[in-house]
């Protein structure tokens, strides 16, 4: 099918597009790399009456890293930010996440704010995101703040920005000492949304043990996942096989209760899930040890 | 009817100007403005890769594109492959020789997934070949003779350079 009529605006300023987001409020739709949302007006599921394109406002598009974070402007390519050196270096989670989000043909038009504002319960960066502890900034007319990644995502497709505003930046913390990151997922074929996957973060301490763990799965609920029981039930624990496989059962048992999909029952998930766990915790920890101070 | 955009695009090296609606997409901007029928659209939402052109040297799906933000930018078809009418591309050859396609629907996307994709990996493994074509749907061949079409064209693409 093809979109409902809508009108077109392509300001190339953020001042300007910021403006008629004031203007127009929910009805002026950004579009970022359309990768999701034309999608969804070819379907009609999405009839915005107004399109606010934000690819020729140039001050969305960058990467630096001023301190203690990865700054990425929303509308950086996914298919930039994975070949960044500054994103290998100093976010290797986001790494390793970004060539499971769909294809290259996508990724070469699909951005990092794009997926992020999009909230899909089965997306890779939400995961990262919470996993990493980002911050996003808002910005509206009004003014601009800075947004936790846990007070970001509100739920299946919802966030929590404003009418009036525009997601233009997230900070990732760079990697921390002593510390593993793993992004793992099993989709039917490569590129397709993934029926299970997780993000985990493992911290070291002085004495080998964990002292802190992060497991936070996608597609299992109504965005990412965080599995705190799961997490803390390493803390204190020296790395183990039979540590990681309870840290999977309680993760796939206890945290989530995935609704499945027609790929994948929620019993299969929680399958996933669980022997996914014990993956990513092993490729973590060894990381981890390897990452000196 | 909501108001129209002018454009002007480039198209395999010739420039076109039209006046387009927004919600116009760029698959059909390519098929029924420029008159260029070898982009095929398949599914519309941006699933099986049939419509994949290179944008600004980058393959997109034209699909989930507005034609209005093809304004300024270079788009290569499939028809902007072949040398001549009777001398193909490489990659057109290797396809034609390795049998890499039964009814051609999904070639042209396919094609253009490839040809910068050989650019970047000049010897890309079966695995890598098979991962490059992920994102593009084939309903007659099975894939094998894709693949292998994929790796004979490695091969040429090689052959010519050295
Ligand atoms: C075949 C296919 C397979 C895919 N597979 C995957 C996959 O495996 N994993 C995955 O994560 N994604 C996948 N995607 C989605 C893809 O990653 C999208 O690029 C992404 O979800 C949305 O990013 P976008 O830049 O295209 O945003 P758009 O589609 O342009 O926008 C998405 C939504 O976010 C809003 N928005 C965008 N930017 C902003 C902003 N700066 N401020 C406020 N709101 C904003 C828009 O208004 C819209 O509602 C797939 C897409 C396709 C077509
Ligand atoms: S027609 Fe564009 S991807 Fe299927
Ligand atoms: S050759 Fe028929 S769809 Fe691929």
């Amino acid at each position: 099918m093809k979109p409902a009529p809508f009108e077109y605006h392509a300001p190339t300023t953020l001042e300007a597009a910021l403006e008629l987001k004031a203007e127009h409020g929910d009805d002026g739709k950004p579009l970022a790399g359309g990768q999701s949302l034309i999608p969804a007006m070819n379907f009609r599921v999405a009839q915005p009456s107004l399109l606010i394109d934000l690819n020729h406002v140039p001050e969305l598009r960058h990467i630096s890293k001023p301190n203690g974070a990865v700054h990425i402007g929303s509308m950086t390519l996914q298919s930039t930010a994975e070949r960044d050196p500054l994103v290998a270096e100093h976010a290797p989670l986001l790494h390793e996440a970004i060539p499971n989000i769909a294809h290259p043909q996508i990724r070469n038009r699909g951005t990092i704010g794009g997926s992020l504002a999009h909230a899909d319960p089965a997306s890779e960066l939400p995961v990262v995101a919470l996993a990493l502890g980002a911050r996003f900034r808002a910005q509206s007319k009004a003014g601009e703040r800075w947004i936790e990644a846990k007070d970001f995502f509100a739920g299946l497709f919802a966030t929590t920005l404003q009418p009036d505003e525009l997601l233009v930046e997230i900070a990732f913390p760079t990697k921390m000492a002593r510390t593993g990151y793993c992004f793992t997922e099993v989709a039917r074929r490569h590129g397709d949304y993934a029926m299970a996957g997780l993000a985990a973060v493992v911290t070291l301490g002085a004495d080998d043990k964990v002292s802190e763990a992060r497991l936070v799965y996608l597609n299992v609920g109504d965005g990412p996942l965080d599995a705190a029981n799961a997490a803390s039930s390493l803390a204190g624990e020296a790395p183990n096989a039979a540590a990681f496989k309870e840290a999977g059962r309680i993760a796939s048992q206890e945290d989530m209760s995935p609704y499945g999909n027609i790929h994948a029952t929620p019993e299969y998930q929680r399958h996933l899930s669980a022997v996914l766990t014990e993956r990513a915790l092993h490729t973590a920890t060894e990381r981890a040890k390897a990452a000196h101070a | 009817m909501s108001p129209t955009h002018p454009i002007q695009v480039s198209i395999n090296g010739k420039t076109i100007e039209k006046r387009v609606e927004p919600r116009l997409l760029l698959a059909d901007f390519i098929r029924h403005e420029a008159g260029l029928t070898g982009t095929h659209v398949g599914c519309e939402h941006g699933v099986c890769g049939a419509c994949t052109i290179l944008f600004d040297g980058k393959p997109v799906r034209s699909c989930i594109m507005l034609a209005v933000q093809a304004n300024g930018h270079d788009i290569t078809t499939v028809e902007g492959l072949a040398v001549s009418e009777d001398k193909l591309h490489p990659i057109q050859n290797a396809f034609w020789e390795a049998h890499g396609l039964q009814c051609g629907f999904c070639t042209p996307g396919i094609l253009m997934t490839l040809v910068p994709f050989l650019q970047e990996n000049k010897n890309p493994s079966e695995a890598e070949a098979r991962e490059a074509i992920s994102g593009n749907l084939c309903r007659c061949t099975g894939y094998q003779h894709i693949v292998d079409a994929t790796l004979l064209a490695a091969k040429k693409l090689r052959e010519a350079e050295s």
